[in-house]
């Protein structure tokens, strides 16, 4: 089938496999492999990127339902000279480890700041209970999103 | 202001952390190769059978499927078994039975998920398909699952009567025997030590490729030490010789151990590469982490702490039975021994120890290695049996344990367990951990939750760790298959930049940062100016890589004698070129200055004047600023403090919430706080998941009931508290950076923290981990 998906501001029309999954056009079609793949049945997060805005497991999202869409990954939120405020937050707060979690914790968390005004410890524990990270012990992954709230 | 320091004791931001945080990370799984195949293993349904025949006729037809290999066909090609790397000797003396471990079974299967044979084709989904093709002849066999019962059950392998592997001990069971003779007290507790299953987050992959111009084959892989993985494919495996096999580690995603380890994928994968002549492409499902990866701890102790009246430890008796898993793990056989029994001193005097450990076979995926690895199993014993002996003399737990601490005067002291403690001020972590953790008022907290109608409970761990195993010599004597050394290579460029060449291997540990640190402290360079390259064995000599909380401790001293070696090298040069002695040569601040005169030359001018040597008196002085070091230590470093929990437990629900957590730790002189802290933060959620979340399940038949993220719980940000962290210091004494290792502490002290803290809030004895809110609520029950 044809899918027409903008990525990043940038249009892509692409043949795909009718099960071809939202992750796989991402990382394989479009050599975006800042999205990655950590356990195949949306449990672990690290795929999270936005579509229409929204935080969605690309592992679970199938290349037809992105058609026509919007879709921002990792790669399209800040460039290392100028960084998304999640991103520097994570950087300043220690909020990363090995990294492999990372994208998908940002996007998670930009979406999460985005919709939620007040968000505490607590709000931003449960906000981000959809997403594993095996290095940090969470603590501070919460320092960095609290801090990011402040600058976003 | 912010703080610009960069060198040692810095709180530097990570030079890694701009990749990975835009997404420019580059793990195995990134990497792909012009005119890759796909591999999918053919993995046994049955925890224990026989195959009577493989029939991959109609897996050939699917469309793409460019070959399926079995274990027959690796055989035949002269592959080799996969080695485990310590050889302990059992009570009479005789070496430990490792049964055959063929990278692919050839005619016996004996674990759910073990790899018997790899379709490889165009496509992944072409692979899979593949492998639903492949009808295989499995004649089923009874399981042995229960470990503790394994020895009177069928007997797994040919050449391991009873399922035992070895019986092993350590510690002077006269002494120990005399010492429970004479006791006013004995306390005991009978544990078990849960499965957990390691998980990190990025799968393991494996990409093999094949040059068949220059006969080189190059493994790219999610290894904590590639010159071992490379070591192990051409000695023992024997895919391709050393000198014409290079196996890069790039960017890894988190390994706790799991990733320490020779597997039977990369095996398949680098030799199906060259079969082929094209690259071969793998990575791990999560279901197939679960089934193959190397699982952790999966102990059955009983244990006995004797005492006199007034609290004072007499002896120490450890009975464990640890499983192996089906087959030896490439360091599984050191795990429940030296990294276990030598432990059980823990921070204290105890005069008289013995520990008896049998290593038994049974019919699950083999385990090796996991966060603390044997210490967290050592710490698990002793604290909750001191936690244990507290309660039934009615003594408070910090007293008890204070009462017999090791003394800051007794050092270096000698364990009754092989080990020889350098440094340490235990009473020093206690003191502070008990103020963060407010133990006055815990009275008044109790008695107000109890008055909301739920428990509270405050546990404590006086842990103790050996990181950095060593010395080779030792470990040799004892079995060790390989050194413990570290090398360094510290390359000054023309211009004065430095390119740092690690046997070390970063996996989230930031060495990127905490090396560059190291560096650019000794050599009074910008920190911007040293890179750190580390993961591949084209580029660098020999390395052991990154495991037990080793790398600053020995790497980073292998750091320091290179970049020793430069200043020397760079003393001789300036003395050459001032026409004196290289004795009247100082260098400070990145400055060689004559004593005595004004005359100076600045480090980036002596890199280029060595690389521009006019004059030099070559045979003196040769050209060029690079320098090699292999540092060996001389003992382990013991990092040691105390961890404290207290947790609340709703009196309806048996839910607990852990409200309070302090860690105190003593790591020696710290490098960089910032990475430090981290390292505890992890490893504390690791302890708390093992004892209230995690644990590796499998039914009678020997399926792996814990295959999932839906069926074994690992820690999620709901799940754990922000911690309080804090640290003491007595310096390492026998490393140059006075430095011991903090990658497992949190890991190694916080789980009998967590279960002192649940049991005391329930006032039992003792519960099973992990200490869900069922196992809780029924606790309750009882306990009403």
């Amino acid at each position: 089938m044809e899918v027409t998906l903008s990525v990043n501001g940038t249009s892509h029309t692409l043949d795909v496999p009718d099960n071809a999954l939202l992750v796989e056009v991402l990382r394989e079609r479009l050599g975006l492999t800042g999205t990655h793949v950590g356990c195949d049945t949306s449990q672990c997060g690290a795929c999270v990127v936005h579509m229409e805005g929204r935080a969605v497991k690309s592992c679970t999202v199938l290349a037809g339902q992105a058609d026509g869409t919007d879709v921002t990954t990792i790669e399209g939120i800040g460039t290392a000279d100028e960084l998304h405020p999640m991103q520097e937050a994570f950087r300043e707060c220690h909020a990363l480890q090995c990294g492999f979690c990372t994208p998908g914790m940002i996007m998670a968390a930009i979406d999460l700041v985005r919709s939620n005004g007040n968000l505490d410890e607590q709000a931003v524990r449960d906000g981000l209970e959809g997403n594993l990270c095996r290095c940090t012990g969470y603590h501070n992954i919460v320092r960095a999103v609290l801090a990011a709230r402040d600058n976003m | 202001m912010a703080d610009t320091r960069t060198g040692i004791g810095a709180a530097v931001r990570r030079k890694e952390d701009a990749r990975f945080i835009t997404g420019a990370g580059r793990y195995t799984d990134d990497i792909d190769q012009a005119g890759q195949a796909y591999a999918v293993f053919l993995r046994s349904p049955h925890a224990r059978a026989t195959i009577g025949g493989i029939d991959a006729a109609a897996a050939l037809r699917v469309p793409g499927v460019a070959a399926v290999y079995t274990g027959a066909d690796l055989a035949a090609d002269g592959i080799g078994d996969l080695p485990c790397g310590w050889l302990v000797k059992s009570k009479d003396g005789s070496d430990m039975i490792q049964p055959p471990h063929p990278p692919l079974a050839v005619d016996r299967v004996n674990y759910v998920g073990e790899p018997y044979g790899v379709v490889i084709a165009d496509t992944l989904q072409a692979a899979r398909d593949g492998a639903e093709a492949v009808a295989t002849d499995f004649d089923e066999l009874p399981a042995v699952v229960e470990v503790a019962t394994a020895d009177q059950a069928d007997q797994i392998h040919e050449s391991v009567p009873n399922n035992q592997c070895y019986d092993w001990e350590l510690g002077d069971r006269a002494a120990t025997d005399a010492a429970f003779a004479a006791a006013d007290h004995v306390a005991s507790l009978d544990i078990v030590n849960n499965r957990l299953i390691p998980n990190a987050m990025e799968p393991r992959a494996a990409v093999g490729d094949y040059d068949a111009a220059s006969g080189v084959h190059t493994l790219y892989t999610t290894s904590q030490n590639p010159h071992l993985e490379r070591l192990v494919l051409a000695a023992f495996v024997q895919v391709a010789p050393e000198s014409r096999l290079r196996v890069v580690s790039p960017d890894v995603g988190g390994g706790f151990g799991s990733k320490i380890f020779v597997y039977a994928e990369e095996t398949a994968v680098i030799w199906a590469a060259g079969k082929l002549r094209r690259p071969v492409k793998w990575r791990a499902e999560r279901s197939e982490s679960f089934l193959a990866d190397a699982h952790g701890r999966d102990h059955v102790t009983k244990a006995e702490l004797a005492l006199s009246a007034d609290g004072t430890f007499l002896g120490l008796r450890v009975n464990t039975i640890a499983n192996m898993g089906a087959y030896l793990s490439t360091f599984a056989s050191s795990v429940p021994t030296y990294l276990y029994g030598t432990l059980m001193a823990g921070q204290y005097k105890t005069p008289a120890i013995h520990v008896e450990v049998r290593a038994i076979f049974t019919n699950t995926a083999p385990v090796d290695a996991y966060r603390g690895a044997g210490r967290p199993e050592a710490t698990y014993v002793v604290e909750r049996l001191v936690e244990t002996a507290a309660r039934e003399l009615s003594m408070d737990p910090a007293e008890i344990r204070r009462r017999n601490f090791i003394q800051p005067g007794d050092f270096p002291y000698e364990t009754p367990v092989a080990l020889t403690y350098d440094t340490g001020d235990y009473e020093a972590s206690l003191d502070k951990a008990l103020q963060h953790a407010d133990y006055q008022g815990f009275a008044a907290r109790r008695a107000a939750s109890e008055a909301n109608g739920n428990r509270r409970g405050i546990g404590f761990s006086s842990y103790i760790e050996a990181c950095g195993l060593a010395p080779s010599q030792v470990a040799l004597s004892l079995g060790a298959g390989v050194g413990l050394f570290e090398s360094a290579e510290v390359r000054v460029n023309v211009t004065g930049s430095v390119t740092v060449i690690t046997g070390s291997h970063s996996h989230g540990q930031g060495h990127e940062t905490t090396f560059a640190q190291v560096v650019s402290d000794q050599l009074g360079i910008p920190i911007d100016d040293v890179e750190v390259v580390h993961g591949d064995t084209g580029r660098s000599d020999y390395g052991l890589g990154t495991y037990g909380s080793r790398s600053i401790a020995v790497g980073g001293s292998a750091l320091t004698r290179a970049t020793e070696k430069i200043v020397a090298k760079g003393k001789k040069i300036v003395a050459h070129t001032f026409e004196t002695t290289d004795d009247d040569i100082d260098f400070e601040d990145g400055v060689f200055s004559e004593r005595e005169s004004n005359r100076s030359m600045t480090f980036a001018e002596v890199a280029f004047a060595s690389y521009v040597p006019a004059n030099f008196p070559l045979d003196e002085l040769e050209p060029g600023l690079s320098e090699k070091a292999f540092y060996d230590p001389g003992n382990f470093t013991y990092p040691a403090g105390t961890h404290i929990c207290e947790v609340e437990i709703d009196g309806e629900t048996g839910v607990p919430t852990i409200v309070a957590f302090v860690a105190v730790d003593d790591f020696g002189h710290i490098i960089n706080p910032m990475i430090v802290e981290g390292q505890v933060h992890g490893g504390l959620c690791q302890g708390i998941g093992q004892a209230l979340l995690e644990h590796g399940v499998y039914d009678e038949a020997g399926q792996l009931v814990t295959g999932s993220y839906m069926d074994y719980c690992m820690p999620r940000a709901d799940d754990v508290p922000s911690f309080t962290v804090d640290t003491t210091v007595t310096p390492c004494t026998h490393n140059p950076l006075g430095v011991k290792g903090c990658g497992e502490a949190g890991a190694i002290g916080a789980t009998a923290a967590v279960m002192n803290a649940v049991t005391d809030a329930l006032g039992v004895k003792s519960l099973a981990m992990p200490a869900t809110p069922e196992t809780i609520w029924k606790a309750l029950g009882s306990a009403a």
